[in-house]
């Protein structure tokens, strides 16, 4: 249902991974995941290495964190984030590059594993594996299905249909072997017997290189999908591939499958194979105006100017840039912000790209319900929230909104529709929360 | 032909005659049994109100507030902004209750982030609505407590008493117009508006600043934020000022408006409204701290 099709300027899909020098300094957040932030385990001025874990998150819903670099703590301290706001960080001083011991540091492919499920699961957990989708959900949350509930299908998305973005795209092309083992123990740890890759048609090298992989693997599958934004959302994936519709307010499992991202595939195999916990991630850099569109492999806690000045820079007539894609992403209000484990790209607008057009009045062409992929009428949401009619809002599903920005895309007179349904989203779940005490 | 027709009309005429008759006398007992009985007080009471229906005795509406005062038969606990203690009064008189003295209330503007102390470091350029730009970042400014300055409150405002400063890109609050009806009180994303004792002749005394950050955090973005340096506390002699996440606050009910704090502070963040210019002597004292 719905979808649409804005330009894909993929500038940087043939530039292969660029692995980054750790920086002079990073900070990293101790919240890079959904649920509740980690706790700390380093103080000011300890000594930490490469692949150390200097936060915990021991809440259900948490993750831990590690020290993407080796060196000193300077301090815990409130840092600005992706949000535009000032969240807790660990700021480490970089010295070195020292690993911590045990984590394999060789790129040797290696297929074999005798763990079980549970202890595949345990080391998900260690190595802080969160959703590199963008979503940032804890992983292993996803491993251990709930009781009650059957998992029959692993669905691995590589479908990347935010414009701009090459960061799965490349991942799939250059680590095409390890995402394959990735996806056997992720399937093992499930104890599922089928798994099938969602792939855009726009992407046909990466469609055919992974097909002739899977051909050695059992119950690994690769499916090719329309080129349509959002098609690489949950729900619609799993539409998409398995013609199975998740329930307003359910999770996958709920008709027994599980969606992991490509990114994340790749991470499990990295922690369970080799021990390495999730301390750098795929980031791309891209932009009409960037000298050197590229895709870098970069620790986590990196600022954001460091990448952009190994993309060749900041150009002069820069308007915006954003964290994330030109759809779901956020414009940054600082380029010292870190990248985190969630951050799939850096987009650069030119100064004439970037402002949005101005609002007009709402000509009810109806074009935001026919391309509103959840099914929901994004005009009348907007205006309930604007009226603040919550009750009216939970009524007409507006919770189900996934914020991916096509209502906003598509509307010939600009009206700030996602932005009106952000709103009303955070009041009515102010007021459900209440309601539950 | 004529006969039968004749008939006709005799048997309609007596038979809707019948069924009018039966109906009339089904909706008299339906009426009968179903009557409302309102309490002709309310509406005395509404009449008495301002009549504004602007919410701010937290309820619905005039009508709300009156049907309120009536069923409880008292006016404690009852007060109407616009209307301030004058018509609780008289509502007070007309029932033959007592109406207790209300003190009248203004708001307040907690952040004193203009463009000039807190000098914009992004643009923004999303909708011009305060709630939108919260969701999104901190402000242009950078201080994640301070005025967003997209004039969400003026909006609300049913009054005309606020208007938006072009030059420091903060709201105005009008002394003359405010009603105290909290509409903007309720808008604001980041409860910078307060309501505050009116004080005599207006004169009113607060910590123009709601950020909690650490001093020199707060400092970076905004010139005038208060850093919680506890100055104003061993200033005062009342106890109203409380220092609390590096933040301090008058106690409207505590504060005796002497003046002794605002030439203290080191950033300028207590603001003293409405009082006579300060003697060039104290003036004095205040740059030489």
């Amino acid at each position: 249902m719905g979808g649409v099709h804005p330009p894909e300027n993929k500038l940087a899909e043939k530039q292969t991974i660029e692995r980054l020098d750790p920086p002079k300094s990073v900070a990293i957040p101790l919240a890079q995941h959904l649920g509740v932030p980690a706790e700390p385990v380093v103080a000011r001025g300890d000594q930490v290495k490469t692949g150390q874990r200097i936060a915990k998150g021991e809440a259900f819903i948490s993750a831990h964190i590690h020290s993407s670099v080796s060196g000193k703590v300077k301090k815990v301290d409130a840092v600005v984030d992706a949000s535009g706001y000032r969240k807790k960080a660990i700021i480490i001083d970089v010295e070195g590059d020292e690993w911590e011991e045990g984590i394999e540091l060789d790129e040797g492919l290696q297929k074999q594993c005798d763990l079980d499920a549970k202890e595949i699961m345990t080391k998900v957990q260690e190595a802080g594996i969160v959703g590199m989708g963008g979503a940032t959900f804890p992983s292993h949350v996803k491993l251990n299905v709930p009781k009650g509930k059957k998992a029959e299908y692993l669905i691995i998305n590589g479908v990347e249909c935010e414009p701009c973005l090459t960061a799965d795209h490349r991942l799939m092309m250059e680590k095409g072997e390890e995402i394959m083992v990735g996806i056997e123990l992720q399937m093992k740890a499930l104890g599922v017997k089928q798994a099938i890759i969602g792939i855009e048609q726009n992407k046909p090298d990466a469609i055919q290189h992974l097909t002739r992989l899977a051909a050695d693997y059992d119950g690994i599958s690769v499916q090719a999908l329309e080129v349509k934004y959002p098609q690489g959302a949950e729900k619609q994936l799993i539409k998409a591939l398995i013609n199975r519709e998740v329930p307003s307010g359910k999770l996958p499992i709920e008709v027994g499958c599980v969606v992991h991202n490509v990114g994340t595939a790749f991470a499990v195999y990295e922690a369970v194979q080799k021990n390495k916990p999730l301390i750098e991630r795929v980031v791309t850099v891209s932009g009409t105006s960037v000298k050197k569109p590229s895709n870098f492999m970069a620790r986590i806690g990196t600022p954001v100017s460091a990448l952009i000045e190994a993309a060749g820079g900041l150009p002069e007539d820069t308007g915006k840039v954003i964290n994330g894609g030109p759809m779901m992403g956020k414009a940054l209000n600082d380029l010292e912000v870190p990248v985190t484990k969630g951050t799939s790209g850096i987009l650069i607008f030119t100064e004439n790209e970037s402002p949005r057009p101005p609002e007009q009045n709402c000509i009810r062409c109806a074009r935001c319900l026919t391309i509103c992929p959840m099914g929901l009428e994004p005009y009348l949401l907007a205006q309930l929230a604007e009226k603040q009619r919550l009750e009216e809002c939970e009524d007409e599903r507006i919770m189900d909104c996934m914020e991916c920005g096509s209502c906003l895309y598509i509307c010939p007179s600009a009206k700030p529709l996602l932005d009106h349904i952000r709103v009303g989203k955070t009041r009515v779940g102010k007021m459900i929360r209440e309601r539950s005490g | 032909m004529n006969e039968l027709f004749n008939e006709i009309t005799v048997l309609s005429v007596v038979s809707l005659g019948a069924i009018g008759g039966v109906a009339a006398i089904v909706l008299f007992l339906v009426a009968q049994k179903f009557k409302v009985i309102e309490d002709p007080r309310i509406d005395e009471v509404e009449e008495l109100l301002p009549g504004a229906n602007c919410g701010g005795c937290g309820l619905a509406g005039c009508r709300a507030l009156a049907e309120a005062i009536v069923k409880a038969e008292s006016l404690d606990g009852f007060s109407c902004p616009p209307g301030g203690s004058e018509v609780m009064q008289d509502i007070g008189k007309a029932m033959g209750w007592e109406a207790g003295e209300s003190t009248p209330m203004i708001a307040v503007l907690r952040c004193n982030g203009s463009r000039e102390f807190a000098p914009p470091k992004v643009k923004y350029e999303g909708a011009m609505t305060c709630a939108f730009a919260h969701n999104l970042f901190a402000g242009e400014g950078g201080c994640p407590f301070g005025c967003l300055g997209c004039g969400d409150c003026v909006e609300a405002c049913d009054f005309d008493a606020m208007y938006m400063d072009k030059n420091t890109n903060l709201p105005v609050i009008l002394d003359d117009k405010c009603v105290a009806c909290q509409a903007c009180v309720k808008e604001c994303p980041r409860n910078i508006i307060e309501m505050r004792k009116k004080g005599k002749k207006n004169r009113r005394i607060f910590v123009s600043c709601i950020n909690e950050e650490k001093g020199g955090v707060a400092r970076k973005s905004c010139k005038v934020a208060c850093i919680g340096c506890g100055k104003c506390l061993k200033e005062c002699k009342f106890d109203a000022i409380t220092l609390e996440n590096n933040l301090a606050y008058i106690d409207y009910e505590k504060c005796t408006l002497c003046r002794k704090c605002p030439p203290v502070c080191p950033t300028n963040a207590i603001h003293e409204l409405n009082f006579p210019v300060r003697k060039k002597k104290v003036e004095k004292e205040a740059t030489t701290e």
